[in-house]
């Protein structure tokens, strides 16, 4: 039979040890289990009632969920109560046991006890599921006509639950719903009031509908507003704040877009926000949502100062709450009225050095709303002297508000630049790449500025404490502009004089290089930095190309690549060096901007980070890597050379597409990385070492004559050629050729590409596979509607003199597609092209637009008794598929 | 059924209480009402993580959290904080205002509450805040009417007690 409730939770409490309390409720729960087992009646009220305690202290629970559903359907009061209790403690919605409860709460809301139809209606409103919503909505509806209030209101919130459960059911309590307005009980009112605001945010047609109502609505309000001390509703000299508040909000969505409603309502609301005293929280929350509804609403200019009014009050307050408040709406009043926001700037600015973080972040929102071309220098101040005393876990938001703010409305690029560089001094690891990228952008179009830039840079850098997003810009500017650093060229007036040696700016550059802290992209920064170096400070060639070597034997193979290719450039080719290792060509920012926000594949930006490292592969251990590289320092070199302004200015291995795109794209608009990288990569993960040479594929982007040269030098196995002849090979093509030569990409490719067949008029005939004794060629069709979707016609001829038996035409493609293989028309294939198989496959690339489809054919069967197996790998599909 | 208009039209999630907590400030869990379906894994990730929040912050901060996407109201009353998560777009004002209604009517109830009463009558601390809320609604603005309730279903219970004690008196009595 067990202990009392009351010794089980002091037991429970007595324990000292987790250890033993775990002992303890694992004790009552045995006892608990067997008693459910025995089916023990006169306990089970108490015994559900201490699976309640054990399930609060968190343990498991779920045994006596049956118990509560027998409680239920008991027929005393105390059993229910207990029971219906236990019900939405220990159930939720989610569980099927709840279906069971279904016919008990028929029963219980048609009984003739005022508290167990409410008790009832309450647990369907905690708890109830689509499925009983509908089930028993026509009871709940009968009950909101009840004559009883206590029901009245209970029936009212339980069909709010029902129409949030099953929005169809909005029509259908509509009327009651509208009914309820005109009660005198206030909770009715709460309840109904509440139900009204659920059925107009949720239907328009209730929103007409409750629209015709707001007079009576508002008589309701203003009999609150002006009625004197009510005992049974006053809170702090308020009546009822919580009514007014539903009513409020209630007027805010009926006056929302309808100025007719909103001009009935302006009187109330005004004497609402002049009458009430604002003195405790009861008040300001009623003032509160008055500022909400006057700022929602359609309304007058008059009403809207006394809500900002308001706000500006809320904002002096001493009280945390009431600021935290304040400043959560002046956000959303900001783009409606910024001037009286305005006024307000210094007390937001100092809610951002608050000491609570609620109000902090509200702030900063807030500023930057508020920021503008005029008051940004003054704000940013303020910002950035806040940044360097704030706390660690607000500078990742600080900051990236901060490079916001300054890369929007900087009145000039020196100030933008200055204000960049004071930012990663004081945050520099919360500066994303994406505001190094967009600070290097402008340096690089900043041409009076650059040596201004290098200089400040060389200065901060003597305090430099690892910060990644500074070590990266720096070591890029004295990579470009390393020259001016030690020139003092282009000096900006009050700028003070410095003296670098060129031993100096290599330090800078060695220092990040062998930081232990920065990451394997800013090294290789540091050793592009060092290659375009040796070009520019001779005397210290010898210190930079031993620098260099150092990583020949790095662990991370992108820099070992680097170290390697650039070490062949000093020392093997230091005819191309110098024009080589240029400076970069300006980085085109119209470009590049309007990149950063096209978001779709086809934006150079994507295509860039996409490049080399797409296909997931980027994210996986070295490997990959390993084979990624190649083409990565490839694409870098060979990207400069469409304008024959050969530079390496690598940020990281995929800002370095960045970098060449930034290059390509002074020569063409069109953003132009062909499939090149892709293609290769579609190789590798095909993974097929003995796979033929690949075959020119044009981009599926109206690819520029440079991104075809790139691909199709790619295609040209760059395993098997050294590095150092790819790069004189490339030269010379470029400087004997000319770019015109390279206009057709397919010009020296002509050995590699199969022969195709004669040309279809929406797509070529392909052959796909060809050998002595067997051709497969590919016919393609398109569904008009799913550009994705190709179907093939697979067509098998057999060339040999004996016959095929067994045949068997098998074909795989890379993830990123699906394939579909219809059954073949036989498997038998007579010599001599007698007869034909023919095959329908279904191929859709996912990746349409953005990667051109691969597959690779397996086909067996058997000749003059011998069982035979010919593989082939398809990369030459046409365009557009 | 007219369903016409009503499918067209999405249905925003209105403004509301997503659950009621009541944490010591030794971090035990004293209430815990759902009014949204979290399952019992995310029941205790919550707890444990609100708990964490605001057991850790000052006396003198708004009582304020932003928390997932919603905002966390709550109170210290001795040692016991009250916890509500409402929408970003409800008044949290008024939310204090409700978590205080409450207080005020356990209180009224327990005369002069204190945690060891609502340790022991969880279940009662669970009665009331069910007239109080439903469907993590405010049902009812009058702290009298809720009391008289509340005691006309005590009522009830005492009696159906006695009776359940002289019915059994009467078996004793009957089979002696």
């Amino acid at each position: 039979m067990g202990t009392r409730l009351r010794d089980m939770i002091r037991s429970i409490r007595a324990c000292k040890t987790a250890a033993d309390e775990r002992a303890v409720v694992a004790k009552e729960c045995a006892t608990l289990r067997n008693a459910f087992k025995d089916n023990d009646q006169d306990f089970r009220h108490r015994n559900v009632a201490k699976l309640m305690f054990i399930h609060m202290l968190g343990y498991p629970t779920h045994f006596g969920q049956m118990e509560c559903i027998k409680l239920i359907a008991a027929g005393s009061f105390p059993e229910k109560r207990i029971g219906y209790l236990g019900l939405m403690l220990l159930l939720d919605e989610r569980q099927e046991v709840l279906m069971l409860v279904t016919n008990s709460l028929k029963n219980d809301l048609n009984h003739s006890n005022q508290f167990i139809v409410g008790l009832a209606l309450c647990a369907l409103g905690n708890i109830c599921t689509a499925e009983m919503a509908r089930d028993l909505a026509p009871e709940v509806e009968k009950l909101l006509h009840n004559n009883n209030s206590y029901i009245r209101k209970k029936a009212a919130l339980c069909s709010l639950r029902i129409v949030r459960k099953v929005p169809e059911l909005i029509d259908y309590v509509m009327v009651p719903a509208t009914a309820l307005l005109t009660d005198k009980h206030h909770g009715v009112l709460i309840s109904g009031v509440k139900l009204c605001t659920e059925l107009c945010e949720g239907s328009e047609v209730a929103l007409q509908h409750f629209r015709k109502h707001v007079i009576s609505l508002i008589r309701v309000l203003k009999n609150l507003v002006v009625s004197g001390y009510a005992p049974e509703y006053d809170v702090n000299g308020i009546t009822d704040p919580f009514l007014q508040i539903r009513l409020l909000r209630l007027l805010s969505l009926l006056g929302k877009g309808d100025s007719e409603t909103s001009d009935n309502m302006s009187d109330i609301l005004a004497q609402v926000a002049t009458n009430t005293e604002g003195s405790k929280n009861a008040g300001n929350a009623i003032l509160y949502e008055c500022v909400k509804t006057i700022m929602s609403i359609e309304a007058i200019g008059g009403l809207r100062v006394l809500a900002i009014n308001i706000l500006g009050r809320f904002l002096a307050n001493r009280d945390n709450n009431i600021r935290y408040v304040a400043l959560n709406t002046l956000v959303k009043v900001v783009s409606i009225d910024t001037q009286a926001v305005q006024r307000h700037r210094s007390t937001i600015v100092e809610c951002v050095k608050d000491s609570d973080i609620s109000i902090r972040r509200r702030a900063l929102e807030l500023i930057c709303a508020l920021v503008n071309v005029s008051n940004v220098k003054p704000l940013t101040k303020e910002l950035m002297d806040y940044l360097k005393v704030s706390d660690p876990e607000f500078k990742g938001d600080l900051t990236a508000k901060i490079s916001s703010l300054v890369q929007k409305f900087s009145p000039n690029k020196q100030w933008y630049i200055d204000q960049m560089i004071l930012l990663m001094v004081e945050a520099g690891k919360y500066v994303t790449p994406d505001v190094t990228r967009a600070l290097v952008v402008v340096i690089s179009n900043a041409s009076e500025l650059q040596g201004y830039t290098v200089r400040a840079l060389y200065r901060v850098f003597q305090a430099w404490d690892g910060q990644e997003s500074l070590g990266q810009v720096t070591v890029w500017c004295i990579g470009e502009y390393g020259e001016m650093l030690i020139d003092n060229l282009n000096e900006v007036e009050g700028e003070e004089p410095l003296t670098v040696t060129e031993s100096d700016a290599v330090d800078v550059v060695e220092t990040v290089l062998k930081d232990i802290r920065v990451s394997p992209d800013t090294v290789a920064f540091s050793l592009t930095a060092l290659l375009k170096l040796s070009s520019r400070f001779s005397h210290c060639a010898d210190r930079l190309k031993g620098l260099i070597l150092e990583y020949k034997g790095s662990v991370v193979l992108e820099l070992q690549q680097r170290a390697i290719e650039f070490g062949s450039i000093l020392s093997k080719h230091t005819n191309i060096k110098t024009a080589l290792l240029e400076r970069m060509p300006v980085l085109d920012e119209a470009t590049y901007y309007s990149a950063k926000q096209v978001e779709v594949g086809v934006d150079a930006n994507q295509t860039a980070k996409s490049g080399p490292h797409s296909n997931g592969h980027a994210k996986q251990p070295n490997g990959v890597a390993k084979h990624l590289a190649p083409e990565t320092a490839l694409i870098d070199l060979l990207s400069f050379l469409p304008d024959e302004q050969p530079s390496a200015p690598h940020q990281s291995s995929d800002d370095a597409l960045l970098g060449s795109l930034g290059a390509n794209v002074v020569t063409s608009s069109v953003p132009p990385l062909s499939g090149g990288a892709d293609m290769l990569l579609e190789l590798l993960s095909l993974g097929t070492p003995a796979a033929p040479p690949l075959a020119s594929q044009e981009s599926p982007l109206p690819a520029s004559s440079q991104s075809s040269l790139r691909s199709s030098l790619l295609d040209a196995d760059p395993f098997a050629v050294p590095k150092g002849s790819v790069v004189s090979h490339v030269m010379s093509d470029q400087t004997h050729n000319g770019p015109a030569s390279n206009a057709d990409p397919f010009a020296n490719l002509a050995p590699l590409s199969k022969p195709t067949a004669a040309k279809n008029p929406a797509f070529p005939l392909l052959v796909a596979m060809q050998t002595s004794g067997l051709k497969i060629t590919f016919e393609f069709t398109k569904q008009a509607n799913s550009p994705q979707t190709t179907i093939i016609k697979a067509t098998h001829t057999n060339l040999s003199s004996s016959p095929y038996s067994d045949y068997l035409f098998q074909a795989a493609v890379p993830k990123f597609m699906q394939l579909q293989l219809e059954p073949a028309s036989s498997n038998i294939l007579p010599a001599n092209g007698g007869a034909v198989i023919t095959q329908v496959i279904k191929a859709t690339n996912n990746m349409h637009g953005q990667k051109a489809m691969v597959m690779k054919l397996r086909v067996s069967f058997k000749a003059d008794g011998q069982n035979n197996l010919e593989q082939a790998q398809v990369n030459n599909f046409p365009v557009g598929l | 059924m007219n369903c016409s208009v009503t499918g067209k039209t999405p249905i925003i999630i209105g403004w509301r209480i997503h659950f009621v907590l009541l944490i010591s400030r030794q971090g035990k869990v004293r209430l815990t009402k759902w009014y949204s379906p979290y399952s019992q894994k995310e029941r205790t990730k919550v707890i444990r993580e609100l708990s964490g929040m605001i057991l850790s912050r000052g006396p003198k901060l708004c009582n304020f959290i932003e928390w997932r996407g919603l905002k966390v109201v709550y109170k210290r009353y001795a040692s016991l904080y009250f916890c509500m998560c409402v929408d970003t777009e409800d008044n949290e004002l008024e939310t204090l205002e409700i978590i205080h209604h409450y207080v005020e009517i356990l209180d009224r109830y327990f005369g002069n509450v204190c945690e060891l009463d609502l340790i022991f009558n969880f279940h009662k601390a669970y009665y009331i805040l069910d007239e109080v809320l439903i469907a993590g609604e405010l049902q009812e603005s009058s702290k009298k009417s809720v009391a008289r309730v509340i005691a006309a279903q005590d009522t009830l219970i005492d009696n159906a007690k006695e009776q359940a004690n002289s019915l059994s008196n009467m078996i004793a009595q009957a089979t002696k």
